[in-house]
């Protein structure tokens, strides 16, 4: 049973969040844009399959939900936090420094999810990857100490994403 | 009446929230003083800023014409994508060596961005002879 | 000009005049530079900017006409930025 809806089913969430961003485009809910989106729905992940062919199995939805709550108030607060030093802050105050954030996380949706997070909250930005894949380069806007940040990135995301991945 | 009035003040104030954090976005790029600094003031005040204008639309539409939900489609664009452009040009800043140069890492041997492919005979990425 | 016969219609003006600023400002560090680097994170805030000029304009009218414009943007400043970058990291864009 399983078998078989793995074989015409691959991602059932991919498939669920492509039937409602048609339903969205089109702007309605009808017959008509529930089946299309459905047949759509169907064909791009059996088309695009062969790319992603490890997709991360039973994701807790509770625990994903805390986490987009977290990273969604974390973006407010770190946009008036950006704000407050890009107005108010001279250019030589600002202590920018880069951060190196050893990874524990090894599934690559994981990691992508990570480098986004750091990306779009408190004025850091994810900049770059080791070659091997076990290091994250982070660039601190102003922060006393590089340690303190690569911490709070440890324990405040990646613990959670670990939890839900791995 | 009253709902009415309380509507258009949220309207006008997520209006205002979100053009100010656009122009601070704007005047970030124009004042930090070197290239990975300016990265951080668009890319966090634009992803907001339209936010909060999308979000005044979205009340607006369904205040005073025929609802809808489109624009959370351009929201959650934004906000997939707002991260990868960061990231490649934070990737051109370094490969352009403009900033301070990266500090190395613990346990790997260099950045993706470095990592140039190493030609010279012997060694792994050497052209292969016909 | 909007007449002001609606209480957002202040706000409006002042969140177009704002982003009309702002588009300036990002102008300004798109003409000085120094680096490719600058010069493409400028072109990135005023594609995000005029994102929100489309949609300002959507709200001034009334309409819902011009969502389609600004979701097209958004997709194209989005897959230019990441042409250009790289083009600089690669010399190439497909390689």
């Amino acid at each position: 049973m399983t078998k078989v809806r793995r074989s015409f089913l691959p991602h059932p969430f991919l498939t669920t969040i492509l039937v409602v961003v048609w339903c969205l485009l089109a702007n309605g809910i009808t017959l008509g844009t529930v089946v299309f989106g459905t047949i759509l729905g169907l064909l791009i992940p059996l088309a695009t399959a062969a790319y992603w062919p490890d997709a991360p199995k039973g994701v807790p939805p509770a625990k994903v939900l805390v986490y987009i709550l977290i990273v969604v108030w974390d973006i407010l607060v770190a946009n008036v936090v950006v704000a407050w030093i890009v107005l108010t802050r001279r250019n030589q105050d600002m202590r920018s420094t880069w951060v190196t954030v050893p990874l524990e996380l090894r599934t690559p949706e994981a990691i992508a999810i990570l480098a986004g997070t750091i990306t779009l909250t408190p004025g850091t930005v994810t900049a770059d990857m080791s070659d091997e894949g076990h290091c994250l380069l982070v660039h601190a806007l102003d922060a006393d100490d590089p340690a303190a940040v690569r911490d709070e990135i440890k324990s405040r995301y990646e613990r959670r994403l670990k939890e839900i991945f791995e | 009446m009253t709902g009415i009035v309380l509507i258009e003040i949220v309207i006008a104030a997520a209006l205002v929230v979100g053009a100010l954090f656009m122009l601070v976005g704007s005047i970030g790029l124009l004042k930090l003083d070197s290239p990975m600094k300016r990265l951080h003031a668009p890319t966090k005040a634009a992803t907001l800023g339209v936010g909060a204008l999308l979000a005044a639309s979205m009340i607006h539409a369904f205040a005073f014409g025929d609802g809808s939900l489109k624009e959370l489609l351009i929201m959650a664009f934004l906000f997939v994508t707002a991260p990868i452009s960061a990231n490649f040009i934070a990737k051109v800043a370094i490969h352009r060596g403009q900033d301070m140069p990266p500090p190395e890492p613990p346990n790997d041997d260099t950045w993706s961005t470095l990592d140039a492919p190493d030609t010279r005979p012997g060694r792994p990425d050497a052209p292969v002879e016909p | 000009m909007i007449a002001p016969d609606r209480l957002y219609d202040l706000a409006l003006v002042f969140a177009f005049a704002a982003l009309a600023l702002a588009q300036l400002l990002a102008m300004i560090r798109l003409v000085i530079g120094p680096d490719v680097t600058d010069r493409i994170l400028a072109l990135d805030t005023m594609v995000v900017d005029a994102i929100g000029l489309i949609v300002l304009l959507g709200i001034a009218q009334g309409t819902q006409i011009y969502f389609e414009a600004a979701l097209i943007f958004a997709m194209l400043g989005f897959v230019s930025t990441v042409a250009y970058a790289r083009f600089i990291l690669r010399g190439d864009i497909i390689e």
